[in-house]
């Protein structure tokens, strides 16, 4: 196995054993394959660069390389965007494991060989990254000790290194991303709460980049685990489109919040971008005081008559489209509209299947109009274990939930 | 009028209401932005008049009075140039000095970095306890007692606390700075003639000026000691914890206006501290002929018999929490930085089995420096000139590496120094290199001579 920095530098021979260059940087072209080192660049002092293919290295050793061709069969370099360049993009950059579901930084790469066949050639394939002390060790030695002595030493250290399949890139160019063919399918696939912890370690291009690239309702269950400040700027700097795409996907509640720390410009544009029904209860909700009642409650709930039967309501509810989390309570109404109390679905999944949702209510009722101060919420869940309490208009007609993960967020932002 | 009139009155009344309560809401969530955003600046600045700073202070305002005064303004803009460059690129990239140091030079070049950032904070550290051994006994309790207190304290407050409450605490500290000003104020020093210094010495030529102008000392003790000044007053590692601090506040490019108000508030405070200090020193020691004081507490104890025992405990509370205040920042900077650039984790909130190393750091660098002032007969005195010279030593490098990487058109697209910005930023930075040079010169010369 052979590491990145012991090739960066390393003197290149042809087949007569005269000196043509030095290796500055290796390239990975991922549209062709994605893991092997497709081009070594050549430096050669005042003399244009060259490029090596991968084809053309007969042997490679720490510090050497050496060609199967003469030099004039060589190309002149020119930049390639479509290049991964391991130097630059790679060495001593942040990626993020998903394995390990965090952000580190890359001491060194491990670069296995593979010999051709015909054994006319060596190609080098990026196995994994080093981001431990083996690689900081040999990184900090080169050049000043023998590679044998820095090879005998980093065996004393503890290896930590991620397999090249769970490396996640960063690109904040989306262009280049394409040409690199980086896909964020691997963190779509994480838990959106660690997802956001990664999030919050990068710097704002790649947090905009990872966004960009995940779909709409994995942007948006990301999007309601970062803090404030960050979803603010996030949505800053989106087109009010996708912005808008991302908070539609977002519960109502969430919606306002977000929308009430943007800039009055930005939130206007967002606005005007939402479906015209998902635009309205924002602003509804917009109206009132962040630490109230109002404030917190969210306006998708699920309501039923207080005649019908359990039977009638579950047919009902599989029709709908209803959030699994605001389906914890379901609220009952009179004719007339008003709140009459409140069923959790864990009474009603005990109930026979003819009983009146009148007779599973759960007792007291209790229920808050939307001035109501946030610290008394509290208190209210609190006193009465709630998982959901009702918010309910002049009229006495329920106009939002409050459900208890509002309250934990609450009580663990205002510590 | 009838009944159709007051209607729409009252509703009028209701809309106007409306307006203002928005007005009212805007303008709160302006204060609040800027809130938000604010700290950083003020803390960074303020953190630099510490143990050693306040010494050079006094020491300035007990040698050569009201005359070096002019020298706050440079001082100032110095400070600002040098701070809001950090600042601006925590914004813009999200990323830390020793991140941009890292993915731009390399892994050697940011170990050898972070190694001297190690040694010379480590010397600053003792330097801070040794503020605390010096202010305590100036209230008649031992080192033994004060320092142990001191580091158990200090380390309380990182390991218990969230990143918020550490913050609230330091912007306390901030305004312990205060007891300078009420220090300065019982020497009831001449305030016209004292805000008169702050114009350069070229005043002296204007007619009606003259006389109330001290003329500038040509010797070389005077130039020592305005290099000493802004030496003190600009630190290599406080480059490094604002933008850490800019960054873990999520200032954006969007928010930076408020960020560089509050880099501006915080340069124009500390300036102002050092006002009061000097003055406070120039009208008593100065005046008096007293001009040989040791350290901090010295000076502190020679204000009693001349301006009252207030005046000097209020002084002498003011070195506590500025050693205070800069021994729990120093370690944590130092913590974060070098776990920031070799790639281990950091961060108050995370817990202490997530970031080991970090913890490890800070606890370790609390731990030597305050055992290091225990060892009895250590010489307090020397450590916190050594500690300067330490600073000086480092911050060339560290000021090359910042106007390097702010200039980068890749990293900071169009927010890199424009042409005149670079002339200030670079003469700025020649000039503080050039008086460190000549300081850190004067002190090993000294020290060993």
């Amino acid at each position: 196995m052979l590491h990145a920095t012991e090739i960066m530098g390393a003197k290149t021979y042809d087949p007569h054993g005269n000196f043509v260059g030095w290796v500055r940087e290796l390239f990975i072209e991922p549209a062709e394959q994605p893991n092997r080192v497709a081009w070594y660049l050549l430096e050669r002092g005042r003399y244009r660069p060259w490029l090596v293919r991968y084809n053309q290295v007969a042997a490679i050793a720490p510090g050497t390389l050496k060609l199967n061709v003469d030099e004039r069969q060589l190309a002149p370099y020119a930049a390639n965007e479509g290049w991964l360049a391991v130097g630059k993009d790679l060495l001593d950059q942040q990626i993020i494991d998903t394995s390990g579901r965090k952000v580190v930084r890359v001491n060194d790469l491990d670069l296995a060989e593979y010999a051709m066949v015909d054994g006319s050639a060596v190609e080098l394939r990026l196995t994994q990254v080093d981001v431990g002390l083996r690689g900081a060790a040999r990184r900090l030695l080169q050049g000043l000790a023998s590679p044998g002595a820095i090879r005998t030493i980093q065996q004393k250290l503890p290896a930590r290194t991620i397999l090249w399949e769970f490396v996640n890139l960063i690109e904040p160019d989306p262009m280049r991303r394409v040409r690199l063919r980086i896909t964020h399918q691997k963190l779509a696939r994480m838990h959106p709460a660690d997802l956001a912890d990664i999030m919050e370690e990068l710097s704002p291009a790649e947090r905009q980049a990872i966004i960009a690239t995940l779909d709409d309702l994995t942007a948006a269950e990301v999007m309601a685990e970062l803090d404030e400040r960050l979803q603010a700027q996030i949505v800053e700097k989106l087109d009010p489109e996708k912005a808008a795409d991302i908070i539609e996907e977002m519960a109502p509640d969430e919606a306002a919040d977000l929308l009430a720390d943007l800039s009055p410009e930005t939130s206007q544009e967002v606005l005007e971008e939402l479906p015209s029904d998902e635009a309205e209860e924002v602003r509804e909700l917009l109206q009132f005081d962040e630490n109230s009642a109002g404030g917190m409650m969210n306006t998708e709930f699920v309501y039923v008559g207080e005649d019908a039967s359990r039977e009638e309501v579950l047919r009902w509810i599989r029709v709908q489209d209803v959030r699994a989390e605001q389906l914890d309570t379901i609220f009952l109404i009179r004719q007339d509209a008003t709140l009459s109390g409140s069923v959790s679905v864990a009474r009603l999944l005990l109930a026979e299947p003819g009983q009146r949702m009148a007779e599973l209510k759960s007792e007291p009722m209790v229920s808050v109009p939307p001035e109501t101060d946030d610290a008394e919420v509290l208190e209210l869940f609190d006193k009465y274990n709630l998982r959901t309490l009702a918010v309910v208009g002049p009229e006495g007609r329920p106009i939002g939930a409050i459900t208890v993960d509002d309250v934990v967020s609450r009580l663990h932002k205002g510590r | 009028m009838t009944r159709f009139h007051i209607r729409e009155r009252l509703a009028a009344w209701s809309e106007r209401g409306d307006a203002l309560r928005h007005a009212l809401r805007r303008v709160r969530r302006r204060l609040a932005l800027f809130l938000a955003v604010l700290g950083p600046g003020l803390i960074t600045s303020n953190v630099n008049n510490d143990a050693g700073g306040i010494f050079t202070y006094s020491l300035a305002g007990a040698q050569y009075g009201a005359a070096v005064l002019w020298a706050l303004v440079p001082m100032g803009i110095a400070l600002y140039v040098s701070e809001e460059m950090c600042a601006r690129m925590g914004a813009v990239t999200g990323k830390g000095l020793s991140d941009l140091i890292r993915e731009e030079f390399g892994f050697r070049v940011t170990f050898f970095l972070l190694l001297a950032v190690l040694l010379v904070n480590f010397g600053n550290v003792l330097a801070e306890f040794a503020g605390v051994a010096s202010a305590m006994e100036l209230f008649g309790v031992s080192k033994y007692v004060s320092v142990p207190v001191a580091a158990v304290l200090v380390w309380l407050l990182v390991v218990q606390g969230s990143a918020r409450r550490v913050e609230r605490i330091f912007m306390a500290g901030c305004l312990m700075y205060l007891a300078y000003v009420f220090s300065a104020l019982l020497a009831k020093p001449d305030w016209l003639r004292a805000a008169i210094h702050i114009i350069p010495p070229v005043t002296r030529w204007v007619p009606h000026m003259r006389e109330m102008v001290t003329p500038v000392p040509l010797e070389s003790g005077y130039f020592l000691i305005l290099a000493g000044l802004i030496g003190s007053t600009i630190a290599p590692w406080q480059h490094f914890y604002l933008q850490a601090a800019v960054v873990e506040k999520r200032v954006g490019p969007r928010q930076y206006n408020e960020t560089r108000n509050d880099v501006m508030a915080g340069s124009i405070t500390a300036l102002t501290i050092v006002f009061f200090i000097i003055v406070c020193t120039a009208t008593t020691l100065h005046a008096t002929g007293q001009r040989h004081i040791r350290d901090a507490a010295d000076a502190a104890a020679a204000l009693k018999p001349l301006a009252g025992g207030w005046a000097s405990a209020l002084f002498g509370l003011g070195l506590l929490n500025a050693s205070l205040f800069a021994a729990s920042i120093l370690p944590l900077s130092t913590a974060y930085v070098i776990c920031e650039g070799l790639g281990f984790e950091s961060g108050v909130d995370r817990k202490m089995r997530e970031a080991p190393i970090f913890y490890g750091l800070y606890t370790a660098l609390i731990v030597a420096g305050a055992a290091g002032i225990l060892v009895p007969g250590a010489p307090l005195v020397r450590i916190s000139v050594l500690s300067q010279v330490a600073n000086g030593l480092l911050l060339p490098f560290i000021l090359t590496f910042v106007l390097l990487l702010v200039n980068r058109r890749d990293l900071m697209g169009e927010r890199t120094n424009s042409r005149t910005y670079n002339v200030v930023a670079w003469g700025t930075s020649l000039a503080i290199v050039a008086v460190t040079v000549l300081l850190v010169y004067t002190s090993l010369f000294a020290a060993h001579g």
